[in-house]
């Protein structure tokens, strides 16, 4: 979907970009860097509007150099900031949106009322924009951006300023684009947790360089962590120590879940295989004491990167991550 | 087979038809038009919300009443003319526009900034330039647009006084020419007004100060050259009132029509560039509309994303 190859671009006093070699395979990619990263550096690369220093960027096999008409026809894009006009209804909005793509207007007219159904606007898309919630514009200039039917979608930190419930809708919706609408997503945010849940694939980059480009598979699924809650009895009063102490004694470390819901009363232990599953079950059994829960739990890919050689470098890029 | 396949996937069950069914996502596989069509697009968009169209009842108001305004006085002296079977128009097709400037200075400021400042306020600017158009078909779109409103706003009357005029069976070849005239003199004015209008507009994310700005200009340069010329007239140095005259839009659209388009001059001494002062006139016109057009495309450059 993208690919850029030793990608620079300079200002007069800063570097935005450094030599970024990045690809991109279709999904849902997650660009993560902190503020001043260079993440809307790269989108405006991406969309032929900026020309690069050096190096060379393709998207949808088209180079941005020289094809940034036939990539705007067939990407789509969402700004970070408010782009909507108060005194238009969204309807009004999306449909001119969709004309200035290209489509015809009875064919605008027709995406526009599917794609804002789809993002989850029903009534209010005839009412002024202005009246709308945060949640309600951002789902406006999300629609904007899929309204022609791209085959990439780049949303530039779609989550920013909502709320947890509304976190969680956008990122199912960014989820829905690639899993439902069949088009790629490129997504940006300082978020790692939140991209965790959402990518097939996350880019990492930091002043401009680019950190680390694998799957979030890869990321999360070398450990499986387990979580485990107990019940405390009259012969156990401390479950969760009594656990512990049992896990220990046949050789199985536990960590305290500390910084969990609930710390004190969760133990994390690294499933080595089946057989943990087992040893854990026969534990609680032999204390005669109840198992809560006992879940997966994925690392953070924060977490992932900690544990890396380069562990403050990363965790200065990452900050806001998990 | 084929009973059961329907049956099984699309027939609603009896009392279900009023439910809204979740068609899924549809693919789009229609035309995809580019960025002339996008151009287009724009172009129409922006001229209907010049006069308020495809807009809240509130912004249709202004210019369709400033569009009545200027109109009015074209009726009156069409119903004049047609009553008192007389052998002219009270004006002609050139002045027409130069009596009206106010209002067509109070259109101007009220509609460039409605035109690009809203854009720019609403940080909607990124849209556009995320699409197949560039810089140059944004500008181009809007300044077509206002440069087209313009002129059904100073035509519009001239086709009044046109139409009146044959009607009161004045003399069809002289209407025609006068008529035909002042088309063109209002087609320069509308191209150097939306020039100046739009550059000054695209400045400015704030109407208000966009309205303020506009009218400043038009009036303030207005005022100046015609109090200047008006002393340089009374103190006998009317050699100089022509070369005055090149710094305010309207003064230079007087010039250009006086020196080339049968027109009488509206300045004080009411004598009009010569043909070699109005070939300078005409240069500065046409120098005015491509600063603008140039300022502008240096202004969504920086703009752009």
């Amino acid at each position: 979907m993208i690919a850029t190859e030793s990608l620079s671009k300079r200002f007069p006093r800063v570097t935005a970009l450094d030599r970024l070699s990045v690809d991109v395979g279709p999904g849902v990619t997650g660009l993560v860097g902190a503020n001043g990263a260079g993440k809307s550096t790269l989108i405006k690369i991406l969309l032929g509007l900026s020309p690069a220093t050096e190096g060379r960027a393709e998207v949808l096999g088209l180079d941005v150099a020289t094809k940034g008409g036939a990539i705007r026809e067939r990407v789509g894009y969402m700004p970070e900031h408010d782009c909507l006009p108060p005194d238009v209804s969204a309807t009004e909005f999306v449909v001119h949106m969709a004309r200035m793509s290209g489509l015809p207007p009875t064919a605008a007219r027709e995406r526009t009322a599917d794609t804002l159904r789809h993002v989850g606007l029903y009534e209010e898309r005839y009412r002024p924009i202005g009246g709308y919630s945060t949640g309600m514009k951002q789902r406006v200039k999300l629609a904007q951006a899929l309204v022609h039917d791209p085959q990439l979608v780049l949303l530039d930190e779609p989550t920013n300023g909502l709320d947890p419930v509304g976190r969680d809708e956008m990122l199912g919706l960014i989820r829905r684009i690639h899993t439902d609408f069949g088009i790629s997503v490129l997504v940006t945010s300082h978020l790692l947790g939140e991209l965790e849940r959402t990518c097939d694939h996350v880019v990492v980059i930091d002043g401009g360089k680019l950190l680390r480009s694998s799957s979030t598979t890869d990321f999360t699924q070398i450990t499986t962590t387990l979580a485990i809650e107990v019940t405390d009895t009259d012969e156990h009063p401390d479950g969760t120590r009594a656990v512990r102490e049992a896990l220990h004694a046949r050789g199985v470390s536990v960590e305290d879940g500390s910084g969990l819901p609930g710390a004190g009363h969760v133990l994390l232990l690294t499933a080595q295989g089946e057989e943990t599953y087992d040893v854990v079950r026969d534990v609680i059994a032999d204390l005669g004491l109840g198992l809560v829960r006992m879940e997966q739990r994925r690392h953070h890919i924060s977490e992932v990167f900690t544990s890396t050689d380069e562990r403050e470098q990363r965790k200065e890029a990452v900050g806001h991550g998990g | 087979m084929a009973v059961e396949h329907s049956t099984g996937t699309a027939a609603p069950a009896p009392g279900d038809q009023t439910r809204i069914h979740n068609i899924g996502y549809r693919k789009y596989d229609g035309p995809r038009l580019g960025r002339a069509y996008a151009r287009r697009s724009l172009y129409s968009q922006s001229l209907r919300g010049s006069y308020g169209l495809g807009r809240s009842v509130k912004s249709k108001v202004l210019p369709m009443l400033l569009f009545v305004v200027m109109c009015v006085p074209a009726a009156i002296m069409v119903a004049v003319a047609v009553a008192t079977k007389a052998n002219a128009l009270p004006v002609d097709y050139t002045r027409y526009a130069i009596i009206m400037q106010a209002v067509i200075s109070l259109y101007v400021a009220s509609q460039a900034p409605q035109s690009v400042s809203r854009d720019l306020r609403f940080k909607t600017v990124p849209l556009y330039f995320s699409r197949p158009i560039e810089t140059a078909d944004y500008v181009r779109a809007k300044f077509a647009a206002l440069a087209s409103a313009l002129f059904i706003l100073t035509a519009g009357p001239l086709l009044l006084l046109y139409v009146g005029a044959l009607l009161a069976k004045l003399d069809f070849a002289d209407q025609t020419k006068g008529f035909a005239q002042g088309l063109v003199s209002v087609a320069l004015l509308s191209l150097l007004f939306a020039g100046i209008g739009l550059v000054i507009a695209s400045f400015t994310p704030r109407r208000g100060f966009g309205i303020a700005a506009v009218i400043a200009v038009l009036t303030i340069t207005y005022g100046a050259v015609s109090t200047l010329q008006a002393i340089a007239d009374a103190q006998g140095s009317g050699d100089a009132v022509p070369w005055i005259g090149l710094f305010s839009p309207i003064t230079i659209i007087d010039g250009v029509q006086s020196a080339f388009l049968g027109a009488t001059s509206a300045s004080p001494s009411g004598v009009g560039p010569s043909t070699a002062e109005g070939v300078v006139y005409v240069v500065v016109a046409l120098g005015l509309i491509a600063a603008s057009y140039g300022l502008l495309m240096r202004r969504y450059k920086k703009v752009g994303l």
